[in-house]
């Protein structure tokens, strides 16, 4: 049969069944990011996706959390019964701004090859580059279908101040998702968060969400590289050191002197992090940060912090885990000066050794 | 060119072929290309030289055009028209320069009113000054191809690109501590030069078609092949220049149904036999280059992953990927200009015809990039064979055979940059089509013989098409790296040798 064909129908019939296709997609909402090659074709990656130069470091940032899991090397192993699994969740710090993968603290912890309660301890680096702790509880909620046996989390104060808990894009981004931790576990969200970004209809078609698909796409295909060359950042040769010295500022984001108003941190998002938990045991961790002694380190301890909010952070959190309960472990100046790369809280491989060194013996007790 | 730009180029063409047909379809042409070398043309660290180097190609192509147009062509009136027309768009961008908000078609903010009208009228006096050699002058071609290739040459040596940046960037009073050979680049001049060297070379030959002005200029500057070819020929070039269809033909003669049935017979045609099948190359080039070739290049072989892969297995992912980028990369581009030139009724040559999938390398540059291969075997590898012929002793025919071979390849190599590398890769096909040659010759019959059955056959042909493909693709480490150490290094990594 030799039908003749009329390019303007194909047309018509194309454009008609791509209107269908996006349609389907805004109501349907696929879980996309739950497809990978990762753990498959790839081995998966070491730490969650970020990268702000894709083609040097070979990664990128997302906002879909499905597909940075599955990325995840957490995805890809099934959880034996001698694997003793510990996840940490926290900023740039845990995820290892400038280090390789085996020099952050979950790969330090891995080569230390603990055993715990007659397990072979796993640490599974699920820390993000931002500094949010709706973020870490965010992350959280979603490691904990991954069934761990113990949870470190590393904070520090700067996670804490309310503007800064739905800043952060990878929050801004998912806001189903933390809509369901205030439904489900009580997170305080405002109804009105203007950083919120609530997705129409046109913004969840795939017209409307390509850019998310197309990230999607490109974390498959940087898999090649992660595969082939172990490289997920973008490591420069030089770097500026972290400040040391500091105007005579003792301002603290909106606080004032000379306590921290707790009505503006997020104590509630900490609660919410331990109901996540829930009966899995939990280690918080106030992180190490560098103490300058440079110019007006009287009144500053680092770039973040004035001494006064920092010092009354700390009584504030002892309290806190006292009155709660919760296992605290305050690390913040175990770390010399001179083990800070480019930020008062990133850290050498030496001083996430001296980290992983401290942390290890609360990993062997807390298995019981 | 950038997606948003061929999107703008093709609406153009399409809007322009569906509101006025035929009327003015070279001027369109004209004006779209001149505007398009500026807008196109990169910013440069060089001050106003992202505005001089399209001044430059205009001043090149009407010059070219002067020594090459026979006397009945440069006596046309039409020709005046052009001038004035190019010259005044030009005037118009240098104008902008007023008026920040009307720089959209150049790079950066134009050079002084003045400095153009300096330009053009030392251009103008060397135009007279030639212009009283009102007959054609053979000599003039000669020096037109010298200064041709000359200007190549230092375009495609990286020492002396550096030193034209140094020389430019001290004549306009620049810092020098930051010259870099890659501080003047002029685009699309590869193309314009092998166009014009064919029209020089033409015309020495005594084959060249009698163009004007306006036909000449389109043809060396047509807007849709100027930054990735192909490199079409004046005379094909012209024959659809020329021949319009038009439903407007006789009609004085015809009565008002017969004008309207007729119309009605050539939209349909216009929109089954121009529109659609242009409009699919340019889909499909698109696909090929934006979503194909720009997703490979996140992971094909290049310096960084050169020096960072080491494992065999990897290496050969990342070097196919280079493989089927550069591919997707080239003939997307190809059926981008393909397609936009097809709206106006210019059917460009082909320049790949499944090339990946030849059982040998001579059929593989019979399918890559055809144009260029044409165009060095009318241009050098038949007139040096011819010569070699013509020894009076002449060489045996392997030898004349290796001899055109390596030396056409080397030239295409050097085409692409004059460097080691390139060099190596020229080397590497030369070689490559020579030992095919002797190695066809030698085995034809036997292969025939053994060949007798269908399945053979496949066999046969397959293991050739994957032997071609794997050369070719070792051809590419040599061709994406710059150092031939690095390429070396990769190579011992995808033979296991670490």
């Amino acid at each position: 049969m030799n039908q003749e064909i009329k390019p303007l129908n194909v047309l018509f019939k194309g454009l008609l069944l791509f209107l269908l296709f996006t349609l389907v997609i805004a109501a349907w909402q696929p879980g996309i990011g739950q497809l990978s090659l990762y753990n498959s074709l790839y081995p998966g990656r070491e730490r969650l996706p970020f990268g702000e130069n894709p083609k040097q470091s070979y990664n990128l940032s997302l906002f879909n959390l499905d597909a940075m899991f599955a990325s995840h090397v957490i995805a890809g192993m099934s959880k034996g019964d001698d694997e003793f699994r510990v996840i940490i969740v926290g900023d740039s710090s845990v995820w290892g701004t400038l280090l390789k993968p085996e020099e952050t603290l979950a790969g330090q912890l891995n080569q230390d090859n603990l055993n715990a309660c007659g397990k072979n301890v796993r640490v599974y680096n699920l820390g993000y580059p931002t500094i949010s702790l709706t973020k870490d509880v965010m992350l959280l909620s979603h490691g904990m279908g991954y069934d761990p046996d113990l949870v470190i989390w590393m904070t520090t104060l700067d996670a804490f101040p309310l503007e800064k808990q739905t800043s952060t894009p990878l929050v801004a981004n998912n806001e189903e998702t933390v809509r369901g931790l205030a439904t489900n576990y009580g997170l305080r969200v405002e109804a009105d968060d203007p950083n919120l970004v609530k997705k129409s209809f046109w913004g969840k078609t795939f017209v409307g969400d390509r850019r998310s698909w197309a990230d999607i796409l490109r974390l498959q295909i940087y898999g090649v590289m992660w595969a082939s060359t172990g490289i997920d950042q973008f490591y420069p040769t030089n770097y500026e050191r972290a400040q040391t010295d500091f105007d005579a500022d003792e301002r603290y984001h909106d606080f004032t002197l000379p306590d921290l108003n707790e009505d503006g941190l997020a104590l509630n998002a900490l609660e919410t992090g331990f109901r996540v938990a829930d009966e899995t045991p939990m280690l918080l961790v106030n992180e190490p940060m560098l103490i300058s002694s440079g110019a007006n380190s009287d009144i500053r301890y680092n770039f973040f912090y004035p001494r006064w909010a920092y010092d009354d952070y700390r009584e504030m959190m002892i309290a806190l885990s006292a009155q709660n309960g919760w296992t605290y472990v305050d690390l913040w100046n175990i770390v010399p000066a001179n083990e800070f790369t480019n930020s008062a809280i990133h850290l050498t491989p030496a001083g996430e050794k001296l980290v992983a060194e401290n942390l290890a013996p609360y990993i062997l007790e807390m298995c019981e | 060119m950038a997606l948003e730009n061929i999107l703008i180029l093709a609406a153009a063409s399409f809007l322009w072929a569906a509101l006025l047909r035929d009327r003015g379809r070279t001027w369109f042409m004209l004006i779209a290309s001149v505007l398009v070398i500026f807008w196109l043309q990169p910013t440069l660290p060089i001050r106003g030289f992202d505005f001089w180097i399209p001044v430059a190609t205009l001043v090149i192509a009407i010059f070219s055009w002067y020594i090459t147009a026979n006397d009945e062509a440069r006596r046309k009136r039409k020709n005046w028209g052009v001038f004035a027309l190019v010259a005044g768009i030009v005037l118009l961008l240098s104008l902008t320069r007023y008026f920040p908000i009307a720089q959209i078609l150049t790079a950066s903010r134009p050079p002084p009113i003045e400095t153009l009208l300096a330009v053009i009228a030392i251009s103008g006096m060397v135009f007279f000054g030639t212009a009283h050699l009102n007959r054609f002058n053979v000599t003039l071609l000669v020096i037109g191809i010298f200064i041709l290739i000359v200007v190549f040459l230092v375009l495609k040596i990286p020492a002396l690109t550096y030193w034209l940046s140094y020389g430019l960037r001290a004549l306009m009073s620049q810092s020098l501590t930051s010259v870099s050979a890659n501080d003047f680049h002029w685009l699309g001049f590869s193309y314009v030069a092998f166009r014009l060297l064919h029209t020089l070379r033409d015309r020495q030959m005594g084959r060249l078609p009698s163009v004007d002005l306006g036909e000449y200029l389109t043809y060396v500057i047509f807007f849709p092949a100027f930054t990735a070819g192909p490199i079409d020929r004046l005379e094909r070039f012209i024959k659809d220049l020329r021949a319009v269809p038009s439903p407007q033909s006789h009609k004085d003669a015809m009565t008002q149904s017969e004008k309207s049935s007729r119309l009605r017979a050539f939209e349909s045609s216009w929109l089954n036999e121009t529109v659609y099948p242009a409009g699919q190359r340019l889909l499909i080039g698109t696909f090929k280059k934006f979503v194909l070739a720009d997703s490979l290049a996140l992971i094909a072989l290049n310096e960084a992953n050169a020096a960072q892969v080491t494992s065999t297995l990897w290496m050969w992912v990342i070097v196919y990927a280079y493989a089927f980028q550069i591919y997707f990369d080239f003939s997307g581009y190809t059926d981008i200009a393909l397609g936009i030139a097809g709206l106006l009724g210019i059917k460009l040559p082909e320049n790949f015809a499944s090339p990946y999938l030849k059982p040998n390398l001579t059929q593989f540059w019979n399918n890559w990039h055809m144009t260029l291969t044409q165009w060095f075997r009318a241009y050098f590898f038949n007139p040096i064979t011819r010569w070699l012929r013509s020894w009076q002793k002449p060489m045996s025919i392997p030898m004349m055979i290796l001899l055109t071979q390596v030396a056409t390849m080397l030239l295409i190599g050097f085409w692409h940059g004059i460097t080691w590398n390139f060099t190596l890769w020229g080397l590497w096909h030369g070689l490559g089509l020579f030992i095919h040659n002797r190695w066809n010759d030698a085995t034809k019959a036997k292969a025939a013989a053994w060949a007798t059955t269908p399945a053979r056959e496949a066999m046969l042909n397959s293991s050739g098409i994957l032997l071609t493909f794997h050369f070719v693709a070792l051809g590419w480490v040599f061709f994406a790296l710059s150092s031939p150490a690095t390429s070396w290094q990769v190579i011992l990594i995808l033979f296991g040798v670490n």
